[in-house]
């Protein structure tokens, strides 16, 4: 097994545990089981190992310029201190990656990647450095591991373990002191931190909110959990949902893509296709008969293949199967005339068998509590 | 980890209980341990025609979809309708009420292609 094992991998050893392969890295899958774990998010606080997560600097004197030809969403408006969700898109206008824009200042920002697209970021980003002279892009994420604490449970547990300061942060806020970066985001629907460290600093760390949060329900959480926390939440995972080959307004994240922005790279081909209407969209679905819709499963209507799953699951909240996938936007109900033919039924094809779905808004779960 | 003497067992990790020429098949501790919360069970349809090693059933977890593998060929009797409103049965009682469906036993010859306790529990330590 020539898996990248994390600083905290022995920690998940001695904890018992389960690991699984990742994108090369060796990660726990679980510890006790996928569904208490994602409850403990649920109801009191998870800690996360996500040091597999890439992390590449653009510094500079014109880095905010360069990040803004790169994105679609505008890190112009963004104020130091606070993040943004961003698709990093191709000419074409699909999807290269999912990332987290950190702006530190005009003249340094922190991008956040998928592990699966570290290189590939990496190397786009220098690709299309020619303009950004005297710039450095530094890929820093052998360097830098990263936890998480995520659920009801964090903002206390923040507090007692490194002080009001950090945990008043607002939302999609960060700050960062010694090398540490702490940043209020997430990606399990639930309110929560995000603290990168360098990588040999991260199971003091780790003991140290095991320590302080136990207590007060934190235990640690795998990427099984991850992932149904994030499906609830309808946020998508890069590879699954999205990838280069479909583009932000199909994948239900238009919200990203700011078209008054001057200049983009994707800009002309997402002006296009937004002329012209999206083909596919990305939906939520809930399957209505017993059964549970998994990524590449077919979506019905008379008869015919309208669509795909791209992820899908048990979702541990609602107790019922909930998928996302791509559905022709002819069967969407926006696009249907008032008074036409009555909406189509829809069905996920699974092992042969077609079982009745139905069309639900994302996300499927809402925190419940107040967001910051 | 239990492994009932009375039963006999696949490397697939089903067991079999014999009865009046027919089996009960359902899935050992072992393997219900390995994929924690069964969240759904896909059942044969009664009167169904089974070849053994082939698969007949599925489990899903949370995290994905295992099929089980029919043990012997033959017709099945009866299924664990239980099972529909608590999949989680398999994981809280992988012998008894976890059951899963019946076999009508065709050649009672395949019965020696089995595994007993012993030789299951032994596979299971080679595989760690």
């Amino acid at each position: 097994m020539n898996n990248i094992k994390t600083s905290l991998y022995e920690i998940h050893r001695k904890l018992g545990a389960r690991f699984t392969e990742f994108h090369g890295f060796e990660l726990p899958l679980e510890y006790t089981s996928i569904m208490e774990e994602h409850q403990t998010v649920r109801k009191a606080a998870g800690l996360f190992d996500l040091s597999h997560m890439g992390e590449i600097e653009v510094r500079g004197k014109d880095a905010l310029k360069f990040i803004q030809r790169l994105i679609p969403n505008d890190a112009e408006k963004l104020a130091d201190g606070k993040v943004l969700y961003t698709p990093l898109c191709n000419p074409k206008g699909g999807i290269v990656d999912d990332i987290i824009v950190y702006r530190f200042s005009k003249e340094r920002l922190l991008l956040v990647v998928n592990a699966s697209n570290i290189q590939k970021d990496f190397q786009w980003i220098e690709n299309n450095a020619a303009s950004f002279s005297g710039g450095k892009v530094i890929n820093r994420s052998q360097e830098l591991g990263m936890v998480a604490i995520q659920g009801p449970a964090s903002q206390r547990i923040m507090e007692e373990a490194a002080g009001k300061e950090k945990a008043n942060l607002p939302h999609h806020g960060f700050i960062e002191q010694e090398g540490t970066i702490i940043s209020r985001t997430g990606y399990t629907g639930e309110d929560g931190f995000e603290v990168y460290a360098p990588d040999n600093r991260c199971p003091e760390l780790w003991e140290r909110f095991i320590n302080v949060g136990q207590p007060q329900g934190l235990r640690p959480v795998g990427l099984g959990a991850r992932d149904t926390l994030r499906l609830e939440a309808g946020l998508l995972l890069y590879g699954n949902d999205i990838d280069d080959n479909t583009t932000p307004l199909e994948a239900g994240i238009a919200w990203t893509v700011k078209f008054y922005k001057e200049d983009f790279v994707g800009k002309e081909a997402l002006l296009a296709q937004q002329a012209s209407g999206v083909k596919k969209r990305l939906v939520g679905l809930e399957l209505l008969e017993r059964g549970i819709a998994r990524t590449g499963h077919s979506i019905l209507a008379d008869s015919r293949k309208i669509g795909y799953v791209t992820s899908g699951t048990f979702s541990p909240s609602l107790q019922k199967p909930i998928a996302m996938g791509y559905v022709e936007t002819d069967f969407l109900p926006e696009k249907r005339q008032a008074g036409a033919e009555p909406e189509k039924e829809l069905f996920v094809e699974i092992r042969g068998r077609q079982l009745k779905a139905r069309l639900v808004g994302l996300p499927f779960y809402k925190q419940c509590s107040r967001r910051l | 980890m239990e492994f009932p003497q009375e039963l006999y067992y696949t490397e697939t990790h089903e067991w079999l209980r014999v009865k009046d020429g027919e089996v009960e098949v359902g899935i050992t501790s072992y393997a219900q341990e390995q994929l924690r919360d069964v969240v759904f069970v896909e059942l044969p349809r009664i009167g169904k025609k089974v070849k053994a090693k082939q698969p007949c059933a599925v489990i899903e977890s949370v995290k994905a979809a295992f099929d089980i593998y029919a043990p012997l060929s033959g017709d099945i009797l009866s299924i664990n309708k239980e099972l529909e409103g608590q999949p989680e049965l398999i994981n809280k009682d992988p012998y008894g009420r976890g059951w899963m469906f019946t076999i009508k036993i065709e050649n009672s010859g395949e019965l020696q292609n089995l595994l007993n306790a012993q030789a299951y529990a032994s596979k299971i330590k080679e595989a760690h």
